[in-house]
């Protein structure tokens, strides 16, 4: 990859701002609409996941804020209700699941690959389209009476409340497709689409990542389709289904849901293990450690995924037998996961190590995901799991993996291709104090729902006993802290678009393809196209050894 | 649910199988701290000791006996996770053959249970001490979840089928049920205590439960039926709007209909709302109110009537 000239700026100017980028190639509000360029739809998707996750972030303090004190406190039972669920609707479906492949991905893949573009441009536009008319009728579900069933959508319940449910999950319908189509079109230009010389164990393991999530969201997501097609069909025409009224089976939705939903937990998180791969090998200057384990795992995991479903339902009158299988299977996804974590902390040793903010982010996410990870022994166990099912414990691991997890790779990843998308630097003192301020608000707002949890705060509750108004209270101003920390990230963001240093081609002395090209990159991301020799992971200061270990 | 015997983690065992649960926490909370603590020690060292511009060479870049190493020792301690919470849940769900048997039945927002000898009691349960009890659940509504912290099980009810639940307390005192399925508006106040008393305990409560309440007046008779039953669950005293109206300054009230008419909120209403609550739903609520008849006798009827009236 060091002997690639596939830049159209000349070795000297790499440090300045090219003349044309796909910012400006074209211009016009229509040029962006019906954009088929890569860079563009994965920036549209990013201002409009962001978009989601401001949303969603509302809906979650005021959540919090109904939390400080027992009984009422900002809103009624009902409202409440419907903020909890529309937080995770929209954070799972709007944000969380097209967060990292949609929007990084999207701009990154075909360059780290060495394409042009994607397989299939024009699917990739039908997939943003897609992705805003399912958020259109999110937000027409929100006005049409919202939605109180949580983001389980769980029956009966889900059959008879009079909210808007039928719309709500033909919104997530919708935006299943978008995802289906992006993981196609991910999958497609892996395989075609790797320049000369990228054999697969060249690839950087960001794309081993998305691939593995890219199965997934094309394996699961039809499933998900037709479970909440069924709801649909059931409330609209009466079928039965699910409900015990008409003959159906409660359980069985279940079933149907968590054969998605749980998958669809690895399509939120493996994405954030190629992102912290590709973070620590920059920072470091060093290849990843155990290169092959670490892609193979995140197969493994997105393989080993779809077996483990039920250990959503092990009090949910499934029977022992299965509960003993589920649980078994489930404690094989520890296995890939905990050696992606040894991995990337043996890559440390003997790094060249800095300390710029992706790389803070990704400390944060090892030390964060770990705990996400083993709070999970807990619940794959199954004599712990009954006490702690449906109560805060749940809620608290699952926020270490989504939150303490994806989201802080999320923003890691985001700070480190800022530069790369926008051609500018933010400020970098700013950044690092936000991710303290974040990862103290995290862990304040999360951790004492662990606790919550043990001692059997059940999940889902307006109203709770006062013996844990402490906790909850704790946990809220937890939020405050978080919310103070995205501002800050929201403000030097914006502020360095407008007046921030130029980046230039490389400004970390990454070695992945898409540092060496401009920054913003041309539209057609390369003048020439790039041959590849050694593996992704090859830093100019290491020499003829450091070419040697990785290639 | 804080007594003096509850741990900073936990609330008190107060069950049979609550030990063992503990136990296997506690076995899988130290593996996890220690491998955290391992893990991020390692971190903090490595990023001070190799921070940029160390002059201590290249680490390798891959060393297969080490990757196996990291991959068995977890996944042998995974498999004793495995196997212990297996035998623990094993325990949990399977009643030994000498249970009594208590029929529950979990609705919108109440828990419902009905002894072998006919006796039904609301949101509360009174049991022995170290007597294995057996509950057979279902749901007439939607999925509940039956849960006792301090017991360390749970249990969905799901309607159109059984579940169950067995339980042996080890412990005297109150312990606090929670639904833990959520089930709408009054999910969070879907709660109920068991009573674990001494068999001398049980047997006076017993004899003097089944007496019916013949002295005490008409208006406390009601207002003891109000807590009891759980009508606070929808129905406010303080004039706020729950999921059913409010009772105060109910009585005498003239109240809108869901179907346009009008009605006198008087004895006739109240009787009937109570044992065909969906025959004249008022307006702005939804037609969500079980049945009580045949589960209030004339007098308590009467006595709830008579409560509410003093609710001006």
């Amino acid at each position: 990859m060091s002997t690639t000239t596939a830049t159209p700026v000349p070795a000297a100017d790499m440090d300045a701002w090219p003349k044309t980028h796909y910012w400006n190639a074209t211009r016009g509000l229509k040029s962006w609409l019906f954009t088929v360029d890569h860079k563009r739809i994965g920036m549209m998707y990013l201002i409009s996941i962001l978009t989601a996750f401001l949303l969603g972030g509302v809906f979650a303090i005021l959540v919090r804020l109904e939390l400080l004190t027992p009984g009422a406190t900002i809103v009624g039972a009902k409202t409440y209700n419907q903020l909890f669920t529309l937080h995770g609707a929209v954070m799972v479906f709007l944000f969380l699941v097209p967060s990292i492949p949609a929007a990084i991905g999207n701009f990154v893949l075909p360059i780290q690959l060495g394409a042009k573009d994607v397989a299939f441009p024009k699917l990739n536009l039908l997939s943003l389209w897609v992705y805003w008319l399912g958020a259109l009728f999110s937000i027409y579900s929100l006005f049409a009476g919202a939605i109180d069933t949580g983001w389980t959508f769980y029956t009966p319940y889900s059959l008879q409340t009079d909210t808007a449910v039928t719309s709500m999950v033909l919104a997530a319908f919708i935006l299943g497709f978008s995802s289906i189509l992006t993981g196609l079109n991910f999958i497609v230009s892996i395989h075609k689409l790797r320049a000369p010389g990228m054999t697969w164990f060249r690839m950087p393991l960001l794309l081993w990542a998305l691939y593995a999530t890219s199965v997934i969201q094309l394996l699961a997501t039809p499933v998900l389709a037709i479970t909440l097609l069924l709801i649909a069909a059931e409330r609209l025409l009466g079928v039965g289904i699910f409900d015990p009224a008409l003959g159906g089976d409660p359980v069985l939705y279940q079933h149907f849901f968590w054969f998605y939903s749980h998958p669809a937990v690895y399509i939120m998180v493996v994405p954030a293990f190629g992102v912290i791969s590709e973070i620590v090998a920059t920072f470091t200057r060093r290849p990843i450690f155990g290169y092959r384990f670490v892609a193979f795992s995140s197969l493994a995991i997105a393989f080993v995924g779809f077996f483990v479903w039920g250990h959503h339902m092990f009090v949910a009158g499934q029977s022992e037998f299965a509960g003993m299988v589920f649980s078994f299977l489930s404690f094989f996804i520890a296995i890939p996961t905990a050696v992606k974590i040894f991995n990337w902390t043996a890559t440390l040793y003997k790094g060249s190590t800095r300390l710029d903010s992706p790389m803070l982010y990704a400390i944060v996410f090892l030390i964060q995901f770990t705990i996400g990870g083993l709070t999970g022994l807990f619940l794959g166990a199954l004599a712990t799991d009954v006490h702690f099912h449906d109560t805060y414990f749940v809620v608290a691991h699952f926020h270490y993996v989504m939150m303490g997890g994806t989201v802080f790779a999320f923003l890691g990843g985001l700070h480190y291709w800022w530069p790369k998308m926008t051609g500018r630097m933010y400020n970098e003192k700013l950044a690092k104090i936000a991710v303290a301020i974040l990862f103290v608000g995290f862990n304040v707002t999360f951790f004492t729902q662990f606790i919550l949890g043990t001692r059997g705060m059940p999940r889902r509750y307006y109203n709770y006993l006062p013996e844990y108004q402490g906790l909850h209270g704790m946990s809220s101003v937890g939020s405050w802290i978080l919310a103070v920390g995205f501002i800050i990230v929201a403000c030097y963001l914006v502020a360095s678009l407008r007046s921030g240093k130029i980046a230039g081609a490389n400004p970390w002395g990454a070695s992945t393809l898409e540092w060496k090209t401009a920054s913003p990159p041309p539209t057609e991301n390369f003048a020439e196209t790039p041959h590849i020799h050694t593996g992704p992971y090859v830093y100019a200061d290491e020499g003829i050894e450091g070419s040697r270990r990785a290639a | 649910m804080p007594t003096e015997n509850d741990s900073f983690l936990f609330p008190p065992q107060a069950s049979t199988y609550a030990a063992d649960v503990d136990a296997l926490y506690y076995f899988i909370h130290y593996v996890g701290v220690f491998f955290w603590v391992l893990i991020v020690a390692a971190i903090v060292y490595f990023l001070w000791r190799y921070r940029r511009g160390h002059k201590e060479g290249v680490g390798p870049s891959h060393s297969l006996p080490l990757e196996l190493t990291w991959s068995i020792i977890p996944l042998i301690l995974v498999i004793a996770m495995f196997l212990w919470g297996f035998k623990g849940f094993m325990t949990l769900s399977r009643a030994p053959g000498n249970a009594e048997t208590i029929n529950v039945t979990a609705r919108k927002w109440s828990w419902n249970f009905e002894y072998g000898n006919g006796q039904r009691l609301t949101n509360e349960l009174h049991v022995e001490v170290n007597k294995p009890y057996k509950l057979v659940m279902t749901s007439e509504d939607v999925i509940h979840s039956f849960y006792v912290p301090s017991f360390r099980n749970k249990m969905d009810v799901i309607p159109g089928r059984y579940t169950t639940f067995w339980f042996e307390a080890t412990q005297t005192g109150e312990h606090q049920v929670f639904c833990t399925e959520y089930c709408g508006d009054g999910h969070s106040d879907m709660l109920a205590k068991i009573h674990v008393h001494t068999p001398e305990d049980f047997a006076k409560w017993q004899k003097e439960s089944q007496v019916e309440d013949t002295t005490t007046p008409l208006p406390e008779l009601g207002a003891k039926l109000y807590n009891s039953r759980a009508c606070f669950t929808c129905h406010s005293t303080d004039g706020s709007a729950k999921v059913g109206p409010s009772f105060k300054g109910l009585f005498g009230k003239q109240e809108q209909l869901a179907d346009g008419t009008t009605v006198t909120v008087d004895e006739e209403y109240l009787r009937e709302s109570m044992l065909q609550p969906n025959a004249k739903v008022v307006q702005g609520f939804q037609p969500v109110m079980p049945t009580y008849q045949g589960q209030l006798t004339d007098r308590e009827i009467s006595g709830l009537i008579e409560y509410i009236k003093t609710l001006q």
